[in-house]
């Protein structure tokens, strides 16, 4: 089985409250020195046969229909080693 | 890139600006160059353009909204009346309320979720802007067919964001519309209303006066949030290595705004602030120029000071970015200090970006070099004024004569009954539970009446119970067979809905949703409803106190019908006394107040059974509604009525069906002389309710509406588990209630 993993993040000039609220966490709790923290998801999804480009295509498709709201995120994709 | 300065543009006369990519017309950007006396800068450039737009300017509607204070009813309770961020009006014991609606139709349908969330915030925020504090939101919407896939989208979408922001700020969702039609497919519609209390001295105006008082900029930094438009300046003249394009979608933070409410109310409770302006359309444009052209004029800005997001924001995208959640106060210098610990202590960013000067030049700075230099008032109130042409659309004629009353009647009892079902579960008559239970209607513990009550209530003095009502109502069905006639019934059926729940109807604020200006058959629809509801707010005496327009509204040559929703808010002195819909009590008699005639013009049964929209909506009866209303106070108040439901879409039929349900009772109903059973049950006549009155006070009341000359017949009794129409059918509540509430879970969970 290989994993490919979609990682998906607001688009930059989106605001993102989720990641503001974690950037002023940080001082309180005595972590200094971070300018900026945006927070996003990741998705691991196990592929049944081979990833070939017909697989591929279709988690593009999965990612650009579903997993992500492509009004305001981004997605990447990535393929893992073979287990 | 070079800065264009206010000295570089009158340098170069010559350069080419995009300011036809911007919006602007040819003689607009001719008259912007008319009243600088040389070329606009790329930011001044941005300012016009986004203030000038329709939805900033009102430049299609400004010549018939003008109507709403040429005809507006004297009316002591008025405050503050069109043109501030909302209107506000005097409700008794020293209180105030502000109220307003507004469209957020465009962004929800890009992105429902943010769209719809954004929407609550920006009408939160005008009712904070008047030194109110929000107690409660409603949210009419429309949208495409029922059944459409791309429905299953928008709607569920926008449900969840509106819950989302609302519940997150606290405020309870108190009432609203859902109607479904294909019209709205690529355009549905998302008003969001909101109430604000305040005591009298707190009413606060958006005006920055007193040279050298602080401009003080609050809430969230500043990103490249829907500047669509501001982009292109920047990449097409300025500098081609940005983005070339920048979603129009703004994302909210409903936190972040819950904290500006709170920071806003501390500050006017210590008196800090001269004058405020929420940020929401056009942004830093908009806030600087009307608050200085609502003061004595000057004002100088230092861009560099706004707190960013994104520190690659061009001068004119920070004027022009809608970045949610932030506020712009004027402020006295020795107060500032206060002002600005005020922010610290609720972890909101406050900065001062600018001051109030002398002479009346709105002046802003980048990098120490001037690069707008304008009179304020040219950007904020002296846009572009168009005289539309309208004209009655070929088609009118004809629709109208597509006359309703000849369509198929039932030909049995057994047809009747089915219809009856059929009408209860369509989706427009359908519970909007399955919506409604998404929001948090008690938050606070001051609601009184929310959905599926005629209209929200909720205490705004526990001491003495008085309390607000508040109805939104619209019918396009009606307004497209009649523009005129369709406002007057949208404003009847608000007022018919507050004064059923037993409060005084006092004012009006409405959310006018219309196709392209562009195309005369829409400015005609929107000419004659403007005059329609001015006419009738003049006879109801109550005065419109500001609201909103969406033009553009349109997919290709397909305009939506002309849907104005107009809010009434009513006063009542004591919220125990409030009337709700609910037929409780077994053995009560049911009264039907008002005169029913065959009516089926653009009604709820033409639709459902017939799929039909053809001609003329009831007829209005302006006065009926102001006496029907007086009897319906007065019997709530003097307890001889303990149920009231508006008679409105889908008629009788439906309005006995929703107040059975609403009190697990059912009831027997004879046909009246003079009447037939399917135009008793499905006539959508105006001017008319059903009440539920004790026996004991049957004299007292039918007196009452006999002296006053209203008619009131005896319908039936509240009695047993089934809706029996006598010599008809009989309909077991559980058979009622499995159509009614099972249509929008099918549907959309």
């Amino acid at each position: 089985m290989a994993r490919v993993v979609v990682d998906v993040m607001l688009k930059p000039e989106i605001l993102d409250p989720q990641g503001q609220a974690v950037q002023r966490a940080l001082p309180r709790l005595g972590f200094k020195g971070i300018a900026d923290v945006r927070q996003g998801k990741r998705f691991e999804l196990e592929v049944d046969g081979p990833v070939d480009d017909a697989a591929l295509a279709r988690i593009h498709e999965m990612a650009e229909t579903f997993l992500a709201n492509t009004v305001i995120e981004d997605f990447f994709v990535k393929v893992e080693e073979e287990k | 890139m070079t800065l264009d300065t206010v000295k570089h543009a009158a340098e170069t006369p010559d350069v080419k600006l995009p300011w036809a990519e911007l919006g602007l017309k040819e003689d607009e950007y001719a008259r912007v160059r008319e009243i600088l006396g040389r070329r606009p800068t790329g930011a001044e450039l941005a300012m016009y353009s986004v203030m000038w737009s329709e939805h900033c300017s009102y430049k299609s509607s400004k010549v018939h909204l003008r109507q709403f204070g040429e005809k507006a009813p004297d009316n002591d309770a008025m405050l503050v009346g069109i043109g501030e961020n909302a209107g506000v009006v005097d409700v008794g014991n020293g209180y105030a309320v502000t109220f307003k609606v507004e469209s957020h139709n465009h962004p929800s349908y890009v992105e429902p979720y943010q769209g719809a969330a954004t929407g609550v915030g920006g009408i939160v925020r005008d009712i904070i802007a008047m030194g109110a504090r929000p107690v409660a939101v409603v949210d009419p919407l429309r949208m495409g067919a029922a059944d459409h896939p791309d429905t299953k989208r928008v709607l569920p979408g926008v449900v969840a964001g509106i819950g989302g922001y609302g519940n997150c700020l606290g405020l309870p969702n108190i009432g609203g519309e859902l109607v479904f039609d294909a019209c709205y497919q690529g355009n549905p519609l998302v008003n969001a209303g909101a109430i604000g209390v305040m005591r009298h001295e707190d009413i606060h105006l958006a005006k920055a006066s007193g040279p050298g008082n602080k401009v003080i900029l609050y809430g969230a930094r500043t990103g490249g949030d829907g500047i669509g438009g501001a982009s292109i300046l920047a990449s097409e003249t300025f500098d081609d290595t940005k983005p070339s394009k920048r979603p129009a979608v703004q994302v909210g933070d409903p936190f972040q705004e819950k904290l500006l409410i709170e920071c806003t109310l501390e500050a006017f409770a210590e008196k800090l602030v001269v004058g405020i302006q929420d940020l929401g359309a056009a942004g830093l444009s908009c806030a600087t120029s009307e608050l200085a052209s609502n003061g004595s004029g000057g004002m100088r800005v230092e861009l560099d000071d706004v707190p960013l997001r994104d520190s690659t924001l061009t001068p004119e995208e920070i004027l022009m970015s809608e970045s949610q959640e932030r506020m712009c106060a004027v402020v006295e210098p020795e107060k500032v200090e206060r002002f600005l610990a005020i922010c610290e202590k609720w972890d909101v960013i406050a900065t001062v970006v600018g001051e109030v000067t002398d002479g009346d030049r709105l002046e802003i700075f980048w990098h120490g070099e001037k690069i707008v230099d304008l009179d304020p008032r040219t950007v904020a109130h002296d846009g572009p004024v168009y005289e539309r042409p309208y004209a009655r659309p070929k088609w009118q004629d004809a629709l109208q004569a597509d006359d309703a009353n000849k369509l198929a009647r039932p030909a049995s009892s057994k047809e009747l009954r089915e219809q009856v079902l059929a009408v209860v579960a369509s989706p427009n008559q359908a519970s909007k539970a399955w919506v409604t239970d998404q929001y948090d209607r008690f938050v606070q513990g001051n609601t009184v009446l929310a959905q599926p009550e005629d209209s929200g209530m909720v205490r705004i003095d526990e001491e003495t119970g008085l309390g607000v009502a508040l109805a939104n109502d619209g019918n396009g069905r009606y307004s497209k067979l009649d523009p005129y006639a369709g406002a007057q019934l949208a404003l009847s059926e608000a007022y018919r809905n507050v004064a059923a729940t037993g409060a005084k109807p006092l004012a009006v604020s409405d959310c006018l949703n219309f196709g392209s200006p562009e195309d005369p058959d829409v400015m005609w629809q929107f000419a004659e409803t403007t005059r329609g509801l001015a006419d009738a707010c003049q006879i109801l005496g109550t005065p419109v106190t500001g609201g909103n327009v969406s033009l553009y509204n349109q997919t290709g040559e397909a305009a939506i019908h002309p849907t104005p929703v107009v809010s009434v808010l009513g006063v009542i002195d004591d919220v125990a006394r409030r009337t709700p819909i609910a037929f409780a009590e077994e053995g009560q008699l049911l009264y039907l107040l008002g005169d029913t005639s065959e009516e089926f013009g653009g009604s709820a049964w033409s639709q459902v059974v017939h799929d039909h929209l053809g001609g003329l909506p009831p007829k209005v009866d302006l006065e009926r509604e102001r006496l029907l209303a007086e009897i319906l106070i007065s019997g709530s108040r003097d307890g001889m009525i303990d149920a009231a439901h508006d008679l409105s879409d889908g008629g009788l039929a439906q309005a006995v069906a929703e107040s059975c349900l609403r009190g697990g009772k059912g009831a027997r109903l004879v046909v009246p002389d003079g009447l037939d059973a399917f135009t008793l049950l499905f006539s959508e006549s105006a001017g008319r309710a059903v009440v539920s009155v004790p026996r004991s006070e049957e004299l007292r009341f039918t007196d009452m509406c006999g002296a006053r000359g209203l008619p009131a017949t005896r319908i039936g009794v509240v009695d047993g588990d089934a809706v029996e129409l006598q010599g008809e059918f009989t309909l077991p509540l559980t058979e009622i209630r499995e159509a009614y509430e099972g249509t929008l879970p099918g549907l959309f969970a």
